[in-house]
């Protein structure tokens, strides 16, 4: 009974897990090998085995969305990378109003990501849109934003709501540096430029890495405002992976298909995953290691 | 780097503090200091935490702003200049070691950072490793190292610049007793093979007394005194210095200066001291007045056989002995005041014993009782 205890604390949770997370997994992994109209029960289904898979790999509608994905999650992290720690180095000074400041820079990130593309599809309206209204008041033309742009519009939104998002954790990260060696760096006579590139960012790496990783893992799975702001059109040139399994699931009544879409995102998100994972064990590792030599050489 | 005929002819840089303030919001904690450090000089600035001590030094080395006052190199104020126009070398308390960075990396980064061509960085770095003994170390990260490698590796990266000025910020402070005694005989022989400016901020007294050729006593943002530290120990300017420099610490007693026949005497719960003649003169006008009588516990001495005269011995009960090896201190009751004695440990004492004590007529100080300035 007492070898039992500890599992029976933890059977609840188990429990959980498994009927929200690994049966419906389970139930898509098989689904995916099965043609699988919604009127008809998993039982009633045939099994098709690879079929699905190989029939995605050389369908070009899928694989444009996988492409256009591909091309979403690349630059909304890039962009977002570059403006988050760019910002957290700017505001990484104790002045006044700084506070302020920065609870303000994190607001976006509190919106549900439903009101964050309703409030861009306004904004981006061709004639009643803020942006084109501002862009013809200064003698510019209206830009079609949903229109012939709109990929870049809706990786705009994105960046908007996830950039503090990468902001939070840069300046976390910078705050947390042991303030006397950058104080070191300018004696050694490093300018600011300089004590960011070779002390301050090699420094909080290991906190980039992983931060870069986690948004990358996100961007894999974003729907909600790409749903509100264009519903993957015009054409397929918003649609990523996501909203085309929701509607291969939806409109085009495949659930294995959709099902099968899922296992290539899932694979896609997995080995991400894992190399997130491996890279912070390593890092935990080689700490571990270096005190162990610290403890020996004293 | 530094060739032009102006710096050679004069030399390396002094350094001096003028009115130097500093103030955060509306605390002072730097009240307008004045000081003069000559060239090749290894300046100690001493005194307990919250003195303005580490504040002044981080002014001179430009990573505190400066309130009111100026700071000249050479001549030239520089208070608004960055750290890097400023050409110092610093070691910090805690090492301020590049933790990625490997310790010939360490060592090289300002001169990597001055664009200084590699061979001569790796001539420079292999030269400096070796007097500190790192050379086997070179390709290690800081945190492969101990306490007492850090502590070199910090002194490394500040000796591979030509700089002219060294700042230490209890350097040694981090480390265990042992290694700090070590690692200061060690400092001690580095700035004399160097010779360069040296100014050194602690709070052991023992670091200012080993390490200073000039010693300034800071507390509670002032400059107390400074000097050598043979002339600090010898003739404090005051109560603070007295007690501050000297382990165990200066005896203080309070008394009243009175005359006592021929002889000026400082008279007090359970004593009655002579002032030597050098000292009574200077208190001819204080007669009456209420004086703290200062007596170092090396400046007594046992009297064995009774042959001291009255007024110049202290009879106390000894109360407490420390053996500390060659020598012991006492500590004793003077009436209801509170004092401590060291001997030889071969004197025979016994706890709750009254013994009677001479005293160096040399080593009596007077200190005002209002203002604790010496007299």
């Amino acid at each position: 009974m007492n070898r039992m205890t500890p599992y029976l604390f933890m059977a609840p949770a188990a429990v959980i897990i498994v009927i929200t997370l690994l049966y419906p997994l389970g139930y898509m992994v098989y689904g995916s090998f099965r043609d699988w109209d919604p009127s008809q029960t998993i039982g009633e289904t045939e099994w098709v085995g690879l079929r699905n898979y190989i029939v995605l790999y050389g369908d070009p509608a899928f694989r444009e969305s996988m492409w256009v994905t591909l091309k979403f999650a690349f630059w909304v992290v890039t962009v977002e990378m570059i403006l988050g720690v760019g910002l957290a180095l700017l505001l990484d000074r104790n002045l006044r109003g700084m506070s302020l400041l920065r609870t303000l820079f994190i607001l976006p990130m509190m919106i549900a990501p439903v009101v964050v593309g309703l409030m861009w599809r306004y904004m981006y309206h061709p004639t009643v849109g803020t942006i084109n209204r501002w862009l013809k008041e200064f003698g510019f033309s209206g830009v079609d934003w949903l229109g012939q742009h709109a990929l870049l519009s809706v990786i705009i939104a994105d960046v908007w709501q996830w950039t503090p998002f990468i902001f939070i954790l840069s300046l976390a990260a910078l705050q947390s540096l042991p303030s006397s060696a950058i104080e070191a760096a300018r004696m050694d006579g490093a300018t600011n430029w300089q004590a960011i590139w070779h002390i301050k960012l090699p420094l909080m790496m290991p906190v980039l890495i992983v931060t870069c990783l986690l948004r990358l893992i996100d961007a894999f799975k974003v729907l909600e405002v790409i749903l509100v702001l264009t519903e993957g059109g015009p054409g397929l040139s918003t649609e990523i992976l996501a909203l085309r399994i929701s509607r291969t699931a939806t409109e085009f009544r495949e659930l294995g298909t959709a099902a099968a879409m899922s296992g290539y995102l899932m694979l896609l998100l997995m080995t991400l995953t894992a190399a997130m994972f491996i890279y912070t064990k390593l890092v935990e590792r080689r700490a571990q290691r270096l005190a162990r030599m610290v403890a020996e050489a004293e | 780097m530094y060739h032009d005929a102006d710096t050679e002819r004069l030399g390396m840089p002094r350094i001096e503090l003028s009115k130097l303030a500093k103030r955060y919001g509306d605390i002072e904690v730097l009240h307008g200091i004045d000081l003069a450090m000559e060239e090749n000089e290894f300046t100690v600035l001493v005194g307990p935490s919250g003195c303005g001590k580490s504040t002044t030094l981080r002014m001179i080395a430009g990573l505190e702003t400066v309130s009111g006052g100026e700071i000249f190199i050479d001549g030239k104020p520089v208070s608004h200049l960055e750290p890097k126009a400023r050409d110092l070398a610093m070691v910090f308390q805690d090492y301020a070691l590049y933790p990625h960075m490997d310790v010939a990396r360490n060592m090289s980064f300002a001169l990597r950072l001055q664009k200084v061509p590699q061979p001569e960085i790796d001539r420079k770095v292999r030269d400096v490793a070796e007097i500190l003994g790192l050379t086997p170390f070179l390709n290690r990260k800081p945190a492969e190292l101990s306490g007492g490698q850090r502590q070199r590796v910090a002194m490394g990266r500040a000796l591979t610049r030509d700089s002219s000025t060294f700042l230490f910020d209890e350097p040694l402070s981090n480390l265990d007793a042992k290694l700090r005694g070590q690692m200061r005989a060690e400092l001690a022989l580095m700035s004399q093979r160097v010779q360069k400016n040296m100014i050194y901020v602690t709070h052991d007294q023992i670091e200012a007394m080993t390490l200073a050729d000039r010693i300034v006593v800071m507390h509670g943002g002032h400059i107390q005194q400074q000097g050598t530290p043979e002339e600090l120990f010898k003739r404090p300017a005051n109560k603070f210095v007295a007690g501050f420099l000297g382990m165990p610490p200066m005896n203080f007693l309070d008394g009243e200066l009175r005359q006592d026949g021929d002889a000026l005497c400082v008279i007090g719960d359970g004593f009655r001291v002579a002032l030597p003649e050098a000292l009574a003169d200077r208190c001819q006008q204080r007669n009456g007045n209420g004086v703290v009588l200062g007596v170092r516990p090396s400046d007594l001495s046992l009297d064995a056989d009774g042959s001291a005269d009255e007024t110049q011995r202290f009879a106390l009960d000894v109360v407490v002995t420390e053996y500390i090896g060659a020598q012991s201190v006492l500590i004793c009751n003077c009436a209801s005041q509170r004092m401590v004695v060291e001997l030889k440990s071969d004197v025979p004492v016994g706890l709750g014993q009254r013994m009677h004590f001479k005293i160096n007529p040399e080593g009596i100080h007077l200190f005002d009782a209002d203002t604790d300035a010496a007299i």
